[in-house]
């Protein structure tokens, strides 16, 4: 179990694993998660699934190196196993047909919006896909999202690739353009704090995916709790998805930094040892 | 539960007789209680050893002495498991130790934990004739559990209980906390072919993510898991019931009972202004850190805030556990903040006796109503209102009424907020027509723990809403006892 079976670099920082776990690619849905943790003193964190294949017993995990355990996740090859992972976790994904989807994803956050994307076509929507990166290199899944979307629009910060601007401008044009009926946002809490303050502009229902820190992912522990339409909401059981508009991200920010410092340290002891 | 003639006859053998006669009453009761050898308080607040050191042989001979092998054996009534409480103390006396081990093993699966963590002095030792009658001190019921559980244990020839013929039959015990240990091991001593499924990657519950070291050993858990494997009991982690499977995905292979001991993990807030601030967090995100995910040593990479000035909300045990793991991690102050006085607090009393040694600080009659935070939105102070006990209310306890205009702040870093937990919702999310309580926990039948749903037993904090260590157990045993009875029925019917 937790097999690796395939690994993919999609970006020079994005990695994709294909791990063998039969049950949860069994009972998975859009927008469920798992929690993993590499190693005996590994820490346990949350990351989506991005997709499933029932027959092969696999799901694929699409992960950003961003410190200690995502690089720790990063070094294992195929055929190594990965110590723990539980799951589906989480509510899945509200699909349904509306009509036009807008959904925009920034950066690994695209990850977890593929599954949404191929979700709300298949339920008979159009859709149509924000894809926001800094540059072109940091660009992923882009040929996927074209196989289940409507109309990609690319935008990149420094414009090496697509259009030059950020995630807003390009949800901004589409609202202008067309009438929208609902919009799903996974990136960034930043970029997710104005994409649901464009989207409130324009009066689209928005739904955001949230990545708070976790540990167990189960409503144990609550250090995912955020507020939501002024009530404490636990993300792992009560989200990941909630209403955008409703969204407290001042706070969601200012809690994802609560371990800045001792990640940043960890993130120094673990490169010092790597090189050594 | 046994018969009083079952106890009488045992206290009738003719060795316990002899005991007996050895040494006279009033020579017993004349016997000061011993004290459990513990750690110096300045050094262990300092480390994660284990407080208590465990009774010497010679120790534990003497307190056993204590006991009067009393005619009608009052503290049994006191267990709410009903150890024969007696006959294994008068085997320490004896200096049988396994046998002494064998007698509670008979009724508690994990003695090496009861010992350590009942709340012995409302429980079996309440009820203890010195407690009742002499107005003394009672025999230490607790420390000789642990005495003759430990003996065993470090002999290193535990016993594993005898398993009956295997039938082939499987059943699912859902959580592997005390409630589904206990429930696994008899039916597997019935012969079921038992799987526990565990959410987490640990097994054991609370015994492993609450309940920290230097209280409650992990080693002493693995050993009794362990044994649990010897008996054939499988354990399947990383594995939630209703999320990784359905319980029909579980029927479809085979499963024909359930014993839900899922706890009661949800850790209750205080809406009150401020509460999401950075470094303010539950107890169970505090201990799980600590415990469970090595948070405070090195090699570990699960992150935990030490503070300098921390704050526990609460006065449970759970708040007991965090404000001692709060001063080991360093804190130069480690405060419990509870709104009642000391004599509600709902603590094991040898908890807060070794907190206060600690250099815990103890601020009762105090309640906090909104946290201040610095501008990364880190908690830097807590405002705290002081507050009086009014009239008793409907459950007899004196309800904390505020003081008006008392309000003051106290600088803290870190606040972990202890006051209680709700049922996890996990399974009945995952089971719409289970019935349940409007807390959130499971209707059960009573004597068969058995749920709304046939093949759903249910026991533990899940069941009570938040209990004890033995409760739990005791609930897994009754449970296991009526899925054999609905089991063995159901077989003969078909
Ligand atoms: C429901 C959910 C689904 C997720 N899905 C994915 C996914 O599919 N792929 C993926 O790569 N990541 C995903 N994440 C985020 C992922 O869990 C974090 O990137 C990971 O925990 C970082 O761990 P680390 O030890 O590598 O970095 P850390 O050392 O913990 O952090 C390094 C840096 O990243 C920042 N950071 C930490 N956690 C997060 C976070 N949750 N979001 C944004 N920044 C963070 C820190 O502030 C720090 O600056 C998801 C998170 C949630 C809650
Ligand atoms: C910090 C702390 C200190 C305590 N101190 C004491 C003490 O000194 N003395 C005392 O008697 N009691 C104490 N208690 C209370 C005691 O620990 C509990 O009453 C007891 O553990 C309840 O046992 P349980 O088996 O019902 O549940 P738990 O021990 O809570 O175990 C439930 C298990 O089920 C798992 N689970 C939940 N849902 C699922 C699912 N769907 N699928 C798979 N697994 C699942 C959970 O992950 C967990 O491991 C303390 C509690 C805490 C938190
Ligand atoms: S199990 Fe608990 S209550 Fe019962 S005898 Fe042992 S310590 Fe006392
Ligand atoms: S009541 Fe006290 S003295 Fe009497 S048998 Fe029980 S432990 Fe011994
Ligand atoms: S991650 Fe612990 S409650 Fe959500």
């Amino acid at each position: 179990m937790n097999k690796i079976i395939e690994k993919e670099y999609l970006s020079p920082l994005v990695f994709k694993l294909v791990v063998e776990a039969p049950l949860i690619a069994k009972n998975r849905k859009a927008g469920h998660f798992v929690i993993v943790r590499p190693d005996a003193t590994g820490e346990r964190i949350p990351l989506t699934i991005s997709s499933a294949d029932i027959e092969r017993g696999t799901i694929t995990l699409i992960v950003q190196s961003v410190g200690v355990s995502s690089s720790k996740l990063s070094k294992l090859e195929r055929g190594d196993v990965i110590l723990d992972m539980v799951g589906p976790l989480g509510n899945a994904t509200h699909i349904e047909k509306s009509g036009t989807v807008l959904c925009a994803g920034g950066g690994v956050g695209i990850a977890p919006l593929l599954p949404i994307v191929e979700a709300m076509k298949a339920a008979g929507n159009r859709v149509l896909t924000v894809l926001a990166a800094r540059n072109k290199d940091l660009l992923i899944l882009e040929k996927e999202m074209r196989s289940f979307s409507d109309e990609v629009i690319v935008m990149t910060d420094d414009g090496s690739y697509g259009t030059k601007g950020l995630v807003t401008q390009g949800m901004e044009m589409l609202m202008q353009r067309e009438k929208i009926h609902e919009c799903v946002v996974i990136g960034p809490a930043i970029m997710m704090k104005f994409a649901a303050q464009t989207t409130l502009k324009y009066n689209v229902p928005t739904v955001a995916s949230l990545n708070t820190i976790m540990v167990d992912g189960t409503g144990m522990c609550g250090a995912c709790r955020i507020t939501v339409g002024g009530k404490t909401k636990f993300v792992c059981v009560d989200g990941p998805e909630f209403n955008a508009h409703e969204v407290d991200f001042d706070e969601m920010l200012m809690r994802l930094a609560a371990y800045k410092d001792e990640e940043a340290e960890a993130y120094r002891n673990y490169s010092m040892k790597k090189t050594v | 539960m046994y018969s009083e003639e079952y106890i009488a006859s045992q206290r009738a053998e003719q060795w316990r007789e002899d005991l007996r006669k050895q040494m006279k009453a009033p020579e017993r009761t004349k016997k000061e209680r011993l004290h459990m050898p513990e750690l110096d308080p300045n050094i262990r607040n300092k480390n994660n050893e284990e407080v208590n050191t465990g009774l010497s042989i010679e120790q534990a001979v003497a307190e056993a002495q204590r006991c009067l092998d009393c005619v009608n054996p009052t503290c049994i009534e006191g267990c709410p498991v009903n150890i024969n409480i007696p006959a294994f103390i008068k085997r320490i006396e004896s200096r049988d130790f396994a046998g002494a081990a064998k007698v509670l093993k008979n009724t508690n699966l994990l003695p090496s934990v009861c010992g350590r963590v009942c709340p012995q002095e409302i429980q079996c030792e309440a009820k203890c004739f010195y407690t009742q009658k002499l107005k003394k001190e009672p025999v230490a019921i607790g420390n000789l559990e642990r005495f003759a559980a430990d003996y065993e244990r470090n002999s290193g020839s535990i016993s594993v209980p005898e398993v009956g013929v295997s039938n082939g039959i499987k059943v699912a015990v859902i959580g592997s906390g005390p409630a589904g240990l206990a429930a696994a091991a008899d039916l597997a001593k019935f012969g079921y072919k038992v799987t526990v499924f565990e959410a987490l990657h640990e097994i054991g519950g609370v015994l492993k993510y609450g309940i920290p070291e230097f209280r409650l050993p992990n080693e002493i858990v693995d050993v009794e898991i362990e044994g649990m494997r010897k008996m054939g009991v499988q354990f399947e982690n990383n594995f939630i019931v209703g999320k990784t499977d359905t319980f029909d995905g579980l029927r479809d292979q085979g499963f024909v009972a359930f014993f839900v001991g899922s706890g009661a993990g949800l850790p209750n807030f205080m809406n009150i202004p401020g509460e999401n601030f950075v470094g303010i967090l539950s107890s169970n995100e505090y201990l799980t850190r600590v415990n469970l995910m090595g948070a405070a040593k090195a090699e570990y990479d699960t992150p935990v805030q030490i503070g300098k000035n921390v704050a526990v909300i609460g006065g449970g045990n759970t708040a007991m556990d965090s404000v001692r793991t709060a001063k080991r991690l360093g804190a130069e102050r480690a405060m419990i903040v509870y709104r009642r006085s000391m004599e509600e607090m709902p603590a094991r009393k040898e908890e807060i006796k070794h907190a206060m040694e600690e250099g815990v600080e103890f601020m009762v009659l105090q309640n906090p109503v909104e946290y201040l935070a610095d501008k990364n939105g880190r908690v830097k102070q807590m405002r705290v209102q002081k507050m009086e006990l009014g009239e008793p209310d409907a459950s007899g306890r004196r309800k904390p009424v505020a003081v008006v205009g008392s309000e003051y702040l106290i600088d803290v870093d870190t606040v972990v907020v202890s006051v209680g937990v709700s049922p996890n919702p996990l399974i009945s999310q995952s089971l719409p027509q289970l019935e349940v309580t409007k807390w959130g926990t499971i209707k059960v039948n009573p004597e068969t723990m058995q749920s709304s749903i046939l093949d759903v037993f249910a026991g533990g904090d899940i069941v009570r809403g938040g209990a004890t260590v033995i409760l739990a157990m005791g609930d897994g045993r009754k449970a296991a006892e009526g899925i054999h009875q609905y089991v063995s029925l159901k077989v003969l019917r078909s």
